[in-house]
C-alpha cells in the first residue's frame, strides 16, 4: 500500500503568540513495499509524523487541511483503530498483565465478532507469528520475563497480527543495546523483504537509516532536508545540514587570499575566490603525513588512538581548529607512521565539501586534493 | 550473600548503612502506638468469659448495627472506588485549569476533623437545609437515614481510592492504551481489556481501605445518623454507648469484632494482591 502525504502540517499549543510548530507543511510520497527511514534529531518532527500517518495525532486543518492517502484511500479523517496500520512503539508498550499469546492475539481477539476469525484460526494465526519472531517456545511467558529484544520482537508479532497494510516503527531499536540492535535491524529487513509491507521507521541513528531503508527521509526543525536512497544521501548530500548529520564531520574554517586559505599557522591551497570560506572534510578524507606538501600545511598534535574495528581513528588538536578534528586511517598507515599520543604531525586533506550560505544552491562538488 | 554472613557471624557486613537503628527504632514505634494499645483492649477482654463475649457479640441491637455499618460502607466504597477511579483518571490523563486545586481537594476529607464534616453534612441533608429542601419533595431522605450514613462515610473515605489509584495510572504509559487504539480496539474494550486490569490491584486495596475506614468512623455520621436502635446505629456508636455506660469490657468486645473484620479484610487484600504483583514484575506466577 502507497503513502501519500499531501500538504500535512502540525502546530501545537493554542494558535497564535504560543503555539509551537512541529511541521511544516510537507508533501511526501512513499511507494508500495518501500521501507522508509525518517531520520533527524530529536525535535525534528519525525515522531510527530510518523504518529499523524498512524492517526495517533491529527494534522493541522488550518491555513489548508491536509490529506493522507493509504493507495487511494482517503484516511485523513479515519481513526486510528480503522486506518489497518501496525504500531510499533519505542518501549515496546506491551499488556504487561498478559502472556505473550495473550499480546499477541490481542487484536484478533477483540475484533467485531462478525468479522472475527475462529478460535482456532486464531490460535493457529499467533502460533504462526510467534515462529516467524522465534518466541514460540515463550508463548505463556509474562513481558517482564522478557529481555529488551524479545518484548519488542512480541510488540512486532502484534503489530502483525492483523496484517497490516503499513507498519509503522517509531525508534523500535532505540532502547535495546547495540548487539541486539544490529541483529533485529538485520531481521527486520529480512522480515520486509519476504512480507513485503509498507512500512515506515523513525530514528535519530545515522546508521541504522542508512543501513536498514531503501530511502531516508532526513529532517530538521520540521522540515524535509532530503529524500534519497542511503548511497545518493551520502554521496550528494543537498545541503550542509545533511552532510553533518550523516556522519562525522571536520571543520577548516579561514580566509581564503590569492588562492590560499589560511588559519592560523595552517594554511590550504584551494581554487576559491577570496573572502571567508568554511570548508567540510569526513574524518577518511584526512590523511596523515610526517612532512607538510606545498599545498598543505595543516600541523596537529595527536590527542588520542583508538583502534577500533576495520579502521584506527585518530584525533587531533591544534590552535587553529575550532573544535578537534578526526581522522580514521587504514592499520597498514597507522603501523608505518607509529603514531603515539602527543606526536606533531600534517594532516593532508584528500578532498573537502563546500556549502555556501546562500539557500538552494547545490554544493561545490568536493575537489580532489594533490596527495 | 548476607544471610551466609549472618549465619557465619562473620565481619562482612550490609552496605547499607543503618539496619539495626532504623528497623529498631521502627519497631519500638509500633509497638508503643499500634501493639500496646491493642493488647491493652484484648487485656480488657480477659474480663469476660466466652459466654459473656459471645453474648455481647451477638446482642439483637449490636448486630443490627453490624448490618447498618456494613451494608453502609459497601455502598460507599462501591460509589467511591466507581467515582474514585474516575477522579484519579481525571487527574492524571487530562490537563485542565484548576488540576492542581482538584488535586489538592482531593485531600481535604484527610484534613477537616470528621465532626466538621459530619456536622456539615447533617446540616446540609436536614429537612431544612440546602440539599434536604431540593431532595426531601422528591421522596429522597438523607439525613438521619443509612443513606446519610453512607454518605459520611463516602464523604471521609474518598481519598483512599483516589491516593492508591492515582500513582498507578500515573505509572502507566498513555502508548499501552494506543497501543490498543492500533490493534484496532474500542475505547471502552482497550479500557476493560488493557487500562482496568493495570488498575485493578490498586483499585480493589484502595476500595478496601476505603471499606475499612467506614468500619471504624464515627465523628462524621454520628451527627447525621439519627442513631435510631436498630435502625440507623453504627458499630462504632455501639462501643461509644458501652463506654458511656462505664462497660469497658462490653465496648471491647465490640471493638474486637470490628478490629477482626478489618484485619481479615486487610490481610485477605494483601494476599491476592501478592500474587497479582508478581506476575507484572517477572515472578513465574
Amino acid at each position: 500500500m502507497s503513502i501519500r502525504l499531501q500538504n500535512i502540517a502540525k502546530t501545537y499549543g493554542p494558535p497564535g503568540r504560543g503555539a509551537a510548530r512541529a511541521l511544516d507543511p510537507l508533501d511526501l510520497e512513499i511507494r508500495e513495499g518501500e521501507l522508509i527511514g525518517l531520520l533527524g534529531p530529536s525535535g525534528s518532527g519525525k515522531t510527530t509524523l510518523l504518529r499523524i500517518i498512524a492517526g495517533l495525532e491529527a494534522a493541522d486543518h488550518t491555513p489548508a487541511p491536509g490529506r493522507i492517502l493509504f493507495g487511494d484511500r482517503d484516511v485523513t479523517h479515519v481513526h486510528v483503530r480503522d486506518r489497518r496500520i501496525g504500531f510499533v512503539f519505542q518501549h515496546y508498550a506491551l499488556f504487561r498483565h498478559m502472556t505473550v499469546y495473550d499480546n499477541v492475539a490481542f487484536g484478533l481477539t477483540v475484533m467485531p465478532r462478525r468479522q472475527r476469525p475462529t478460535g482456532g484460526e486464531i490460535r493457529a494465526r499467533v502460533h504462526r507469528l510467534l515462529e516467524m519472531v522465534q518466541l514460540e517456545p515463550l508463548a505463556n511467558r509474562y513481558p517482564a520475563q522478557l529481555s529488551g529484544g524479545q518484548q519488542q520482537r512480541v510488540s512486532l508479532a502484534r503489530a502483525l497480527a492483523l496484517r497490516p497494510d503499513v507498519l509503522l516503527l517509531d525508534e523500535p531499536f532505540g532502547a535495546l543495546d547495540a548487539k541486539v540492535r544490529q541483529e533485529l535491524r538485520r531481521w527486520l529487513r529480512h522480515l520486509h523483504d519476504e512480507l513485503n509491507f509498507t512500512s515506515v521507521f523513525v530514528t535519530h541513528d545515522q546508521e541504522e537509516a542508512l543501513e536498514l531503508s531503501d530511502r531516508v527521509v532526513v529532517m530538521s526543525n520540521g522540515r524535509i532536508e532530503q529524500i534519497d536512497t542511503p548511497d545518493s544521501l551520502y554521496r550528494a548530500p543537498a545541503n550542509r545540514f545533511v552532510f553533518e548529520f550523516l556522519g562525522d564531520v571536520n571543520h577548516l574554517e579561514g580566509e581564503v587570499r590569492d588562492g590560499t586559505l589560511t588559519c592560523g599557522d595552517a594554511r590550504l591551497a584551494v581554487e576559491l575566490p577570496d573572502g571567508p570560506e568554511e570548508l567540510l572534510l569526513r574524518p577518511h578524507e584526512v590523511k596523515l603525513a610526517e612532512a607538510p606538501t606545498a599545498d598543505a600545511r595543516l600541523p596537529a598534535t595527536v590527542t588520542a588512538i583508538s583502534p577500533v574495528g576495520a579502521e584506527v581513528r585518530v584525533e587531533l588538536a591544534a590552535d587553529w581548529m575550532a573544535s578537534p578534528w578526526l581522522a580514521t586511517l587504514r592499520h597498514a598507515d597507522y603501523e608505518r607512521l607509529d603514531l603515539r599520543r602527543g606526536q606533531r604531525l600534517y594532516a593532508l586533506p584528500r578532498r573537502w565539501h563546500r556549502f555556501p550560505a546562500e539557500p538552494d544552491t547545490r554544493p561545490t562538488r568536493a575537489r580532489e586534493a594533490v596527495s | 550473600m548476607i544471610t551466609l554472613a549472618l549465619r557465619a557471624g562473620s565481619s562482612p557486613r550490609r552496605v547499607l548503612p543503618g539496619f539495626g537503628l532504623s528497623l529498631g527504632v521502627s519497631l519500638l514505634f509500633v509497638s508503643l502506638v499500634l501493639l500496646l494499645p491493642m493488647t491493652g483492649l484484648f487485656g480488657q477482654l480477659a474480663d469476660l468469659s466466652l459466654a459473656q463475649y459471645w453474648a455481647i457479640i451477638t446482642d439483637g441491637r449490636v448486630v443490627a448495627s453490624y448490618t447498618v455499618t456494613m451494608g453502609a460502607a459497601a455502598v460507599a466504597a462501591i460509589v467511591n472506588a466507581a467515582f474514585g477511579l474516575l477522579l484519579a483518571w481525571v487527574l492524571v490523563r487530562y490537563e485542565f485549569p484548576g488540576r492542581r486545586l482538584l488535586d489538592a481537594l482531593m485531600d481535604l476529607p484527610f484534613a477537616l476533623p470528621t465532626a466538621v464534616a459530619g456536622i456539615t453534612l447533617a446540616t446540609l441533608y436536614s429537612s431544612n437545609g440546602w440539599m434536604g429542601r431540593l431532595l426531601e419533595p422528591l421522596g429522597l431522605q438523607v439525613a438521619y437515614t443509612w443513606v446519610g450514613i453512607a454518605l459520611a462515610m463516602a464523604f471521609t473515605s474518598i481519598p483512599f481510592v483516589v491516593r492508591t489509584v492515582q500513582p498507578v495510572l500515573e505509572d502507566l504509559p498513555v502508548e499501552v492504551d494506543e497501543a490498543a487504539l492500533t490493534l484496532g480496539a474500542s475505547d471502552g474494550t482497550a479500557f476493560r481489556r488493557v487500562i482496568l486490569p493495570h488498575l485493578w490491584p490498586a483499585l480493589v486495596t484502595g476500595t478496601g481501605l476505603a471499606f475499612v475506614r467506614s468500619l471504624g468512623e464515627f465523628g462524621a455520621i454520628i451527627f447525621i445518623a439519627g442513631n435510631m436502635p436498630y435502625e440507623t446505629e453504627i458499630t462504632a456508636l455501639m462501643i461509644f454507648v458501652k463506654l458511656q455506660e462505664y462497660d469497658y469490657a462490653g465496648a471491647s468486645a465490640i471493638a474486637s469484632v470490628v478490629l477482626f473484620v478489618s484485619l481479615a479484610l486487610l490481610l485477605a487484600i494483601n494476599l491476592w494482591q501478592g500474587r497479582f504483583i508478581k506476575r507484572l514484575h517477572g515472578g513465574m506466577g
